[in-house]
């Protein structure tokens, strides 16, 4: 096995121009090294200046998102000799504005987040003295799975409804609101029900199934999506039969 | 739960006709257009007899499960392929829109005519 | 980026100060980027052949409405090579939309007995069970009309 690969790295430098510009380098090939173990290579050793956004390196932060070859991957789970001998290309999550390098600009991602209300909602909570609100196993694997979301948009990326529709709410965020609709704690449904019944929320998914495929933490946003569907068909099927959306 | 301020939006209600029809379609139009399409008319089988088939098909219960397939199926193909021209070949016209759906509801009126004079 | 303020679309407007962001464009024929995409774009355009269907269904149905001789016209149709040939591709098509919509359709349900759920498989076999019997069920009702 050759001990080196050379990573196809997308530069943008917008002070130099608005042009996208493909910079080899070369690293060294360790089995135990990620994309971003080569990147971090390439910084210390090639060009301080590359910019690229991680933490964790373990998977669960979700700020190393990049294009590998082609499939949206967190560089810090994405080994090099999977793609021996290379070249292998890094580029920027795609649907994305770039802000740097392989820097991308999320504010969209994270205002519409905010907009399916992901937290717990109560009514009235209960006082502290009442004790937890308790659960049944049942109950916890209802959502547990949509949980696992490290907001890390590689879901996003991967859907091309998102690259055509930009007012597409998206996966990580119907998922994520999933996760609190189906949480026997939470009476917030019927709030984000507004939101996701809506050509820009579900109905704008045509169930590609992308984003369940890029999903790192086997979230299954299509699935998720897919539920909802049927959950507002229903409710809107309510609403139609009773005007006053009795319940 | 209050319905003020509730979107009335008709796309749950044509997601309910696709996926009906995507039911339907799944389940019958492979099998029907092996057989009419392929089987009988090159003979593999010999093909039902008038007859036989006119008789199957004025009974009101099957011209009304006729109906609903041929309903469900149109409406499964308009929004399906409302979603294709939109997204997929980046057509975004209302008028698109509206011609897919007509088109479902025409075809829908007509199989009733056709049903009818069986 | 903190205090950033609200824009529209991720086709984020321009910040004060800010450098230029770079703007992914999408090429009309994104969907031959990745055979995913294609898969899927061919799943989408089945819907052209449902709608053949039921076109073909009600021919049919105006033939036998019609009278014997209109039938057997209807019959001698549906011998020409082009006509067969438009019905392979559509059988074709129509397959694929039956076999993705069964792979699909479970995720949209999920079916809970005493607490535990349906594995998504057990349900996907049950649609294709359903599924074959009902094309048993058809084939034998047509062919066993003999």
């Amino acid at each position: 096995m050759a001990d080196r690969i050379t990573l196809e790295v997308t530069r943008y430098r917008p002070e130099q121009g608005t042009a996208l510009e493909v910079v080899d380098y070369e690293v060294p090939l360790r089995p135990e090294w990620t994309v971003l173990d080569g990147l971090n290579y390439v910084k210390d050793q090639h060009d301080g200046t590359l910019s690229y956004r991680w933490s964790c390196r373990m998977g669960i932060c979700g700020s190393c998102g990049m294009t590998v070859n082609g499939d949206p991957k967190l560089s810090c789970g994405t080994f090099l000799t999977d793609y021996a001998p290379g070249p292998i290309r890094v580029e920027p999550l795609r649907n994305f504005p770039v802000i740097r390098d392989l820097v991308i600009e999320l504010g969209d991602f994270l205002r519409k987040l905010v907009r399916v209300q992901p937290w717990l909602t109560r009514a009235h909570n209960r006082p502290i003295d009442a004790g937890e609100y308790l659960q049944t196993p049942s109950e916890l694997d209802d959502y547990k799975q949509f949980s696992m979301c490290i907001n890390c948009m590689l879901c996003y990326s991967a859907c091309p409804v998102y690259a055509l529709e930009p007012t597409f709410i998206g996966p990580a965020a119907i998922a994520l609101a999933q996760r609190y609709n189906l949480d026997s704690r939470d009476e917030g449904s019927a709030a984000r029900l507004d939101v996701l019944n809506d050509h820009d929320g579900v109905w704008a998914c045509t169930f590609v199934g992308e984003c369940t495929t890029a999903c790192p933490k086997h979230v299954d946003p299509a699935g998720a999506i897919q539920r909802y569907k049927l959950t507002a068909a229903l409710e809107s099927m309510k609403g139609y039969v009773m005007p006053r959306g009795g319940q | 739960m209050s319905g003020r301020g509730r979107k009335r939006s008709a796309e749950p209600l044509l997601w309910l006709l696709f996926s009906g029809g995507g039911v339907v379609a799944a389940l019958v139009a492979p099998i029907f257009l092996l057989l009419f399409g392929l089987v009988f008319p090159l003979g593999w089988i010999d093909p039902p007899r008038y007859d036989d088939l006119h008789g199957l098909m004025s009974n009101w219960l099957t011209r009304i499960v006729l109906l609903g397939i041929c309903m469900l199926s149109l409406f499964h193909f308009a929004h399906r392929f409302r979603y294709t021209l939109w997204d997929g070949l980046q057509l975004k016209h209302g008028i698109l829109t509206v011609a897919c759906y007509g088109a479902a509801v025409v075809g829908t009126v007509l199989a009733a005519l056709l049903l009818l004079q069986l | 980026m903190t205090a950033e303020p609200a824009a529209a679309h991720p086709a984020a407007e321009p910040v004060a100060g800010r450098q230029p962001l770079y703007q992914p464009k999408v090429s009309r024929l994104w969907w031959l980027r990745r055979r995913s995409y294609t898969l899927f774009v061919l799943r989408e355009l089945s819907s052209l052949f449902v709608g053949w269907f039921v076109v073909f269904l009600l021919l049919l149905i105006r033939a036998v409405g019609q009278g014997e001789a209109d039938y057997q016209r209807f019959l001698d149709w549906a011998a020409n090579p082009l006509v067969v040939l438009l019905n392979l591709i559509a059988l074709g098509f129509v397959t694929l939309h039956a076999v993705t919509w069964f792979n699909l359709a479970p995720k949209a349900m999920v079916v809970k007995v005493r607490g535990q759920r349906v594995p998504p498989q057990m349900i996907a076999m049950s649609q294709f069970g359903g599924w074959v019997f009902v094309s048993l069920v058809l084939a034998v009702v047509l062919v066993g009309l003999l």
